[in-house]
């Protein structure tokens, strides 16, 4: 008997925005939060469950304790990251129903914006970007900052995978997949302050048969996949789940089809943004798949990718499409898309002027830019 | 020329490990990294650090991490005299921008450069604790402290001198 | 004349060796620590003497010691934080420089109450003489038994190990320095959990400053009783200031915390009085990281009380009208200084510490640096100090380690008191090149000369 209670504690009770739920003990703020859903869950940048050690640095996350718990119901007086405070029984915790929350977090996405390069348009994440989401849904009209953006050289870490360290936002994901995925890391976290940046060092390629789920972990366009490049912007895609017998991994993936051409491979993930677990185990993808399996033939078809996560890649799955007429505003129900337009009005750091071109975003239309930028 | 200690530095090496614990030979970066860069030239380049790598038994780019994370690691060559001149706030309220300018106006070196026989190189530091003496600035190990024109003009006479006698 | 307890046999000539420093009474502590008391009777004195941290936070040491915990056979750990870099602060330098015995003896007796067998100085890379000073005096006390096995007979083993930085001052906030020294980048940890439950190598650790670790030697010695007689209030004990900038003496002072600002920035016996017969006009009390404050307050507070040299009456009025004790860093500003050019260094200083884990801080840094530099060099705007103070205060409180409280404080005090010369620098931007803009309204009240 004695023995039952150790094994299963009482599980805790957390009011979350008002929604109450129980959770096991050494659940975090943001995983009890997860699984309320919805709105309440705060915007996590850096923080990724399936890679230990992970979160605490971008401040997105940042939610107010009203009560710390039951038996010391006094408040927290800072903002706590919710990806790494633990719940404690009758915590009181406000996210969106708190200003100071949404305040401090209208700032780190200032911060956080304040030296991106903004270059969606010529950008591969565009579409499935969370700091693009992010922007849309905290962020203010325009820039306050003055100053040119700080800029990094261009580093070249091997065949498959680019790095573009301007739009990278220190989340250290990539870093910890390399650690906790392949044998040898080969890039890391070099120099320090507003200088530090990701990188080998010696320009080394990253060669390890799981590098490529540092593309996947990537919450913007730092990282990404050179054998898909340019082709296509996503959101004129068709994801599809397809599977295959791997030796190496999982095998689940998801196509990124035009027709009948797989322009990409990618692990699958769930409505977090995260790669899916099955039986409890992350499904992490080998380069095998990734990257060289780029026939219709190599899979086995599972049908049409639901896309839950709320972002512009949500309406990528209409088969068929029409040109929309205003690509991201149309996305972007209900959300007021007008951050990105208004800095790329007032930068001068950024050539591209999204708000000239006529229409819709293709490929077709950012290729000379691109190229150019590149 | 391949970076390598001598005999008597890798017995140094071997008593910086012994400090800690069995299996935290990591822990012996820093100082290493100092020996090195004392050995090398007074600069740890991507040769010196892929061989403190390898005496420490770990991944080069861990030793690159931390290299260019702390500001006296140079990865690039210095000249022989590296002046690092203070200039934070209590430093500043003593003169410290004349120092750094009487420097230019001996030497021809602003922040950042080199003179161009390789002498000298100039630097701009934080704060050294050293605010109480201010003006200061950090020459090798050591301390320069209530610099005024005439102390700079002395030190760098015998830096030159310090150059001399070892040519 | 104050009593010292840390500095008083400082001058004697060669204490730095270990005969002089024994033959003065040196590393009777130990005695009597190791003899005559449980490693708990030594944290039940530290906790009777009211002894706050030195190092910047002042928590109080005893209550941080009890806090660590104890699992069965895991190694605990002490570590003096030695790495000294905010501006400002130069006292724990002047204390291993010239009494280093009296670190070492803390230490072993520190150690005994935390159960550590291996102990770390982590001393700031640039300090590489006092380095040596320190391996050459732990060398002395291992010869005469103070240190290795068996010490004094008491079955209580402990060696002192020191560790050398490379330039970051980020590796004074504990988390940075365990993982500096654990030979990774200074990246400070994200807590809980701290380090009394996982530190150094994720095991117990006890970090603390030099001067703290140095104060076991009175309080065992005289026990925490008498000390705590001494001091003020929650002000217990001496404690070191460095006081720096436009004063006669600058140098390192102990004071017992009954002294007046007033007293210590103008007796001969500690700072003697402001240079060439200029007027005070702004003071920074505590290190650079605290507010600065405009004479008036800093003589008297709000309240018209003379303000004190100690943890509460600086800190008096909070940070409306106070400031805080802090590393004991003291940078006096006389009439002729800017206080934009000022706040520019630190800003400067803040971007160039930031460890660049944590968005608000490694971004907001920098943007504050340029728009103080746009406002010193004649091209603020008028919007950039209202911008200043938002960018502060999106820093504050939203950041992994307190760096970015830091870094947001000085900017936001400079602008809460000097508010009409940021602006005089936008609005004359030429004139402000030439000339800075003088005392205004924060004159010195007083002519003083304190006897
Ligand atoms: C950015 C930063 C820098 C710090 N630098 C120092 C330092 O140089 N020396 C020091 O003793 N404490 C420093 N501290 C405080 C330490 O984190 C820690 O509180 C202190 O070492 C505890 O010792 P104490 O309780 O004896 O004061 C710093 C804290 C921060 C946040
Ligand atoms: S490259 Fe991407 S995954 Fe890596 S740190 Fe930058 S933003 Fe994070
Ligand atoms: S506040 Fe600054 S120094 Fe501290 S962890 Fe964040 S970025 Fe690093
Ligand atoms: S997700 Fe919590 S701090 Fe980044
Ligand atoms: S400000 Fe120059 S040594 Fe402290």
């Amino acid at each position: 008997m004695a023995d039952e209670i150790k094994k299963a504690p009482a599980p805790l009770k957390v009011t979350i925005d008002n929604i109450t739920v129980e959770v096991p003990a050494g659940t975090t703020i943001l995983k009890a939060a997860r699984q309320i859903g919805g709105e309440v869950t705060p915007p996590a940048m850096c923080y990724y469950s399936k890679l230990e050690g992970s979160g605490g640095k971008c401040r997105t996350c940042l939610v107010e304790v009203a009560a710390g718990s039951t038996a010391d119901p006094r408040p927290m007086p800072k903002l706590v990251a919710s990806c790494r405070t633990n719940v404690m029984d009758g915590m009181v915790v406000k996210n969106i129903t708190s200003e100071r929350v949404q305040e401090a977090r209208a700032g780190v996405v200032e911060f956080l914006l304040l030296n991106h390069p903004l270059d969606c348009p010529v950008c591969d994440q565009a579409g499935e970007c969370h700091l693009q989401d992010l922007g849309y849904q905290h962020g203010k009209e325009g820039t306050r900052y003055q100053f040119e953006r700080r800029t990094f050289e261009k580093e070249d870490i091997g065949p498959k995978i680019q790095l573009h360290m301007n739009r990278c936002i220190l989340c250290y994901r990539c870093t910890y997949v390399a650690d906790q995925l392949t044998d040898c890391r080969v890039h890391g976290v070099l120099d320090r302050g507003d200088h530090a940046n990701i990188s080998t060092h010696i320009s080394k390629a990253i060669d390890s048969n799981f590098s490529g789920n540092m593309i996947d972990v990537c919450p913007v366009g730092a990282l990404t996949d050179k054998t898909f490049r340019f082709k296509n912007r996503v959101w004129f895609t068709k994801p599809v789940d397809a599977h295959r017998d791997c030796p190496e991994c999982c095998g689940k993936v998801t196509l990124w089809q035009r027709g009948d051409e797989v322009l990409r491979v990618t692990a699958r993930k769930d409505e977090w943004g995260e790669i899916q677990s099955y039986d409890g185990k992350p499904g992490w993808i080998c380069n095998t798949c990734r990257f060289e399996k780029k026939a219709a033939a190599d899979w086995v078809i599972e049908g049409p990718t639901v896309v839950n996560r709320h972002s512009v890649i949500s309406q990528g799955h209409y088969q068929g499409m029409q040109m929309p007429k205003e690509t991201i505003q149309d996305v972007m129900s209900g959300l007021n898309p007008r951050l990105l337009m208004d800095i790329h009005d007032i930068s001068e750091v950024n050539k591209i002027e999204l708000s000239q071109l006529p229409g819709a975003a293709t490929s077709a239309n950012y290729k000379n830019e691109s190229t150019k930028s590149e | 020329m391949k970076p390598s200690f001598t005999n008597e530095q890798l017995q140094e090496v071997q008593r910086l490990v012994s400090r800690y614990p069995q299996g935290r030979e990591k822990s012996a970066l820093i100082p290493v990294l100092h020996l090195a860069q004392n050995t090398f030239g007074g600069w740890l380049s991507t040769e010196t650090m892929d061989y403190v790598a390898t005496l420490l038994q770990i991944k080069p780019i861990e030793v690159y991490e931390v290299a260019s994370f702390y500001s006296m690691f140079n990865l690039n060559p210095v000249g022989k005299h590296v002046l690092e001149v203070c200039q934070t706030g209590p430093c500043m309220l003593n003169g410290s921008d004349s120092i750094v300018d009487y420097i230019y106006e001996r030497l021809g070196i602003r922040p950042g450069e080199t003179t161009p026989d390789g002498q000298f190189t100039l630097k701009t530091v934080e704060c050294l604790g050293a605010c109480g003496y201010a003006p200061m600035l950090q020459l090798g190990e050591h301390y320069k402290e209530h610099l005024t024109k005439e102390k700079i003009d002395a030190l760098i006479e015998s830096c030159i001198a310090k150059s001399a006698a070892l040519n | 004349m104050g009593r010292k307890l840390l500095l008083e046999k400082a001058h004697i000539e060669n204490i730095r060796s270990y005969e002089v420093y024994r033959k003065e009474g040196g590393y009777r502590s130990v005695e009597k620590a190791l003899k005559t008391l449980t490693p708990d009777q030594v944290t039940d004195e530290v906790k009777k003497s009211g002894l706050r941290g030195r190092g910047g936070a002042g928590f109080p040491t005893g209550m941080k010691w009890s806090f660590l915990t104890k699992p069965e056979g895991v190694p605990r750990y002490l570590v003096v934080n030695a790495d000294e870099s905010e501006p400002g602060t130069f006292k724990d330098r002047y204390l291993m420089e010239f009494i280093p015995h009296l670190l070492i003896e803390g230490m072993v007796t520190s150690s005994y109450a935390l159960g550590s067998n291996r102990s770390y100085i982590y001393i700031r890379g640039e300090y590489a003489w006092i380095a040596h000073i320190l391996e050459q005096a732990i060398e002395e006390a291992h010869q005469h038994g103070w240190l290795g096995k068996n010490i004094l007979g008491s079955g209580f083993d402990c060696n002192i190990y020191v560790q050398r930085g490379a330039g970051a001052y980020i590796c004074g906030e504990e988390t940075a320095l365990l993982e500096s020294l654990e030979g990774k980048r200074g990246n400070p940890r994200i807590k809980p959990p701290f380090p009394a439950v996982k530190g150094l190598w994720g095991c117990p650790t006890a970090v603390n400053n030099v001067e703290t670790i140095a104060a076991l030697v009175p309080i065992i010695n005289e026990g925490g009783e008498e000390y705590a007689k001494i001091g003020m209030g929650k002000s217990t004990g001496t404690k070191l200031i460095s006081a720096c900038g436009n004063i006669n003496k600058p140098g390192v002072y102990e004071i017992d915390m009954t002294i007046s600002v007033e007293e210590f920035i103008y007796s001969d016996e500690y700072c003697g009085g402001i240079p060439q017969g200029k007027k005070l006009k702004a003071c920074i009390p505590g290190g650079s990281s605290v507010p600065i404050l405009p004479a008036n307050l800093l003589l008297k507070t709000a309240k018209g009380e003379a303000r004190m040299m100690n943890y509460e009456s600086l800190a008096d009025g909070g940070f409306a009208t106070g400031s805080m004790m802090g590393s004991g860093g003291f940078i006096v500003m006389d009439d002729t200084q800017c206080v934009v050019k000022h706040t520019y260094t630190l800003a400067r200083f803040y971007r160039h510490e930031s460890c660049g884990q944590c968005s608000p801080c490694r971004e907001g840094t920098g943007w504050m640096e340029k728009i103080l530099w746009n406002l010193e060099t004649g091209k603020g705007r008028s919007g950039d100090i209202d911008l200043l103070w938002d960018i502060q205060r999106k820093i504050e409180g939203n950041t992994i380690c307190p760096l970015g409280d830091a870094a947001a404080w000085p900017v936001a005090a400079a602008i809460r008191h000097f508010r009409d010369e940021f602006e005089w620098h936008v609005t004359h931007p030429e004139e402000a090149q030439k000339r800075n803009y003088g005392l205004a309204h924060y004159a010195d009240p007083l002519s003083v000369s304190v006897a």
